[in-house]
């Protein structure tokens, strides 16, 4: 019953000259959780209003269900959307809020109310519903704006950075219900986000976007293990992956696996380099590493993470023998960024 | 930059100033005038004060005062009549042919601007090429001023040499001369349908503003949930920009109630009264006639319901504040 979306060849310009999105072509799974990650100004709230049908593409498809949906008003595209700032109607309360989609859809009196309660009891707002969204906290307000999505069966969901407008404490749980709330409906879901931490905890796969283009599309754990660019590399990953120039290459590694060599197994297949710390941060049991390599006749910034289990002392303004194991190095091509084949680094 | 720390002397604090008591952060930077809030608002307050008092206050106490005497422009002197004027006033048939019109002059101006202004605004928010211009045209009439605009009126519906009555003649739906002016019925069509010309401009401009504010979320959300045009307009833009649409229909009713220059220009209140409203029955009462007491007297009645519209304007401002 889930429904795919498909973008192909997607344009948005903007007067001609801002290219938004310039040439996105996408597919989700079957009730599939696709995040569409970026910075801000990437392009990625672009690509779903006009999923959604609020801005029409330059140039592309896009189809949902299989069959084109250009020039199809957002109301005949069966999809929902939730918004950033959760778009309620300030003036009519939670109850008319979630029947106002089914009052459009000239629903009975009987019915709306029917659905209406069963929303608002499945996110637990059964409570709220005579108040008005300014005497609701941003949680509640939240799910308000998912009921209202909900009570129209949509075949996509659409959410567009529902997270960022919660307090810190707030988004971790709001994360988890998410999930399981789509993980129970099994709707398809398009969800865009800037924070990464969303993006590997919620997407069954990220479609990571810059400039306007889709740099990676994968599972969270390769998009992090095997990031197509430099520009991923760097984005995903806090602290994000070291990136070392060696020849014409730069050579990646994550800073958790940039650890004191005597830490590193194996002889022949580590790569080490002097690490000059200049500062130590302890960050939630870990130890985090500012310091230097030397790369060429330069110094390259580069931040190590040891865990919790590994106890070597380490000081500020010392230099120490640290190194990274083969299998965790990446290599990028240094003018394009692209990846590029690894080539042996041995020490 | 390196702090000293001024050294105070037990007993000598009072009398330095308290910048420089505090550490000497600033020292050498005395507070400016600008910088005292308790004296600024005053002097800032004071000019509009001092405006109000002049140009408000004062005749509004003078013409209590005039409306118990039999002050005339001729014998200026003051003498107490008690309610005599007032008496006179509720005798007079003309007076009440004046409130009624008023009435008439004010609601129906203001549910034709109401409607008018709200659907030109929709049309100013809409983006299309050439909006500045169309903003720009639409503005004249309120810019321009008030007894030009009426006065060029006055050419348009002239009962002989009308440009409306040839035009009408030339499509076939005319013989002969309309007479705007000269019937009663027609002449109170002219002066609401002029003045609801001159006063729309600002009442779209007012309720355009309140669209704008309304956030494109909205606008989005109510196109997610599949509201079209009207249940939109009806169920969203409406009950949101309501309380703008009331701050320009009472606006618009306070410049209406009190405006006296379309009917003074068009009409001078006639044909036979049937045009005349409070303002220009006490202008003429009170300075064509030289009754200054009777004018007056006449004036004092639009008070107790410009009161209320402003008691209703303020607390349609409250509303917009709470949403």
């Amino acid at each position: 019953m889930a429904v795919v979306v498909e973008v192909k060849g997607l344009k948005k310009h903007f007067n001609g000259e801002v290219h938004a999105v310039d040439g996105v072509d996408l597919t989700t799974g079957e009730g599939e959780y696709l995040v569409l990650l970026g910075p801000s100004g990437c392009g990625k709230t672009t690509l779903l209003r006009t999923i959604a049908g609020l801005e029409e593409p330059t140039e592309g498809e896009v189809l949902i269900g299989g069959s084109v949906v250009n020039g199809l008003p957002p109301r005949a595209r069966r999809i929902a959307m939730v918004f950033q700032s959760y778009a309620l109607y300030p003036h009519k309360t939670v109850l008319q809020n979630i029947t106002f989609p089914l009052k459009a859809e000239k629903l009975g009196r009987e019915a709306r109310l029917n659905k209406a309660q069963w929303a608002a009891g499945l996110l637990g707002i059964g409570h709220l519903l005579d108040r008005k969204p300014r005497h609701l906290s941003g949680g509640e307000r939240q799910r308000v704006a998912l009921a209202r999505a909900l009570v129209r069966d949509p075949s996509v969901f659409l959410l567009d950075e529902p997270l960022s407008n919660l307090d810190a404490k707030l988004r971790a749980t709001a994360r988890d219900e998410l999930k399981l709330f789509q993980q129970d409906i099994g709707t398809t879901t398009i969800y865009v986000t800037h924070d990464q931490v969303e993006a590997m905890g919620l997407g069954d796969r990220i479609a990571v976007m810059y400039e306007g283009r889709v740099r990676q599309v994968g599972p969270p754990v390769e998009v992090y293990d095997d990031p197509a660019d430099t520009f991923v590399a760097t984005f995903i990953g806090s602290p994000p992956m070291n990136l070392v120039e060696r020849g014409d290459q730069l050579v990646g590694f994550r800073p958790e696996n940039f650890l004191p060599q005597a830490v590193v197994a194996g002889n022949g297949n580590r790569w080490s380099l002097p690490f000059h710390v200049h500062r130590v941060e302890h960050l939630s049991g870990d130890r985090h590493l500012y310091g230097t390599v030397p790369a060429g006749r330069e110094h390259v910034r580069v931040i190590a993470r040891l865990p919790a289990t590994v106890t070597t002392p380490v000081d500020p303004d010392t230099t120490y023998e640290f190194a990274v194991h083969e299998r965790h190095l990446r290599f990028f091509d240094r003018v394009s960024g692209e990846r590029t084949a690894p080539r042996p680094v041995r020490d | 930059m390196a702090l000293q720390r001024e050294r105070v002397e037990p007993g000598t604090a009072g009398r330095k100033p308290e910048w420089e008591r505090a550490g000497g952060v600033r020292a050498g930077v005395r507070p400016t005038l600008a910088d005292r809030e308790g004296v600024l608002a005053p002097l800032f307050l004071l000019p509009a004060v001092a405006y109000i008092v002049a140009l408000v206050a004062i005749p509004f106490l003078l013409a209590i005062a005039f409306s118990f005497s039999d002050v005339t422009a001729g014998d200026p002197s003051f003498d107490w009549v008690g309610l005599r004027n007032y008496r006179r006033i509720f005798q007079d048939p003309v007076f009440w042919q004046s409130l009624r019109n008023t009435f008439v002059f004010t609601v129906v101006s203001m549910a034709l601007t109401v409607v008018l202004a709200k659907a030109l605004a929709m049309v100013l928010v809409a983006d299309f090429r050439g909006k500045w211009v169309v903003r720009f045209l639409v503005l004249l009439p309120w810019t321009t001023p008030v007894a030009l605009a009426t006065i060029v009126w006055l050419y348009l519906l002239d009962s002989l040499y009308s440009p409306i009555d040839w035009m009408l003649r030339q499509i076939g739906l005319l013989d002969g001369n309309v007479f705007w002016l000269g019937r009663p019925g027609l002449a109170m069509v002219s002066v609401v349908l002029v003045h609801t010309w001159r006063i729309v401009p600002l009442a779209a401009v007012i309720i355009m503003a309140g669209l704008v504010a309304i956030p494109d979320e909205i606008n989005d959300a109510a196109a997610i949930d599949g509201a079209g045009f009207w249940r939109k307009l009806t169920e969203v833009t409406l009950p949101l920009t309501m309380p703008v649409i009331a701050v320009a229909a009472l606006l618009g009713a306070i410049l209406t109630f009190t405006d006296m220059t379309v009917v003074y220009v068009l009409t001078r209140g006639g044909p036979t009264n049937a045009t005349q409203v409070l303002p220009s029955w006490a202008f003429i009462r009170g300075i064509v006639g030289a009754d200054l007491a009777q004018g007056a007297a006449i004036a004092l009645f639009l008070f107790p319901l410009l009161l209320a519209a402003a008691v209703a304007i303020l607390r349609a401002v409250r509303r917009m504040e709470v949403l």
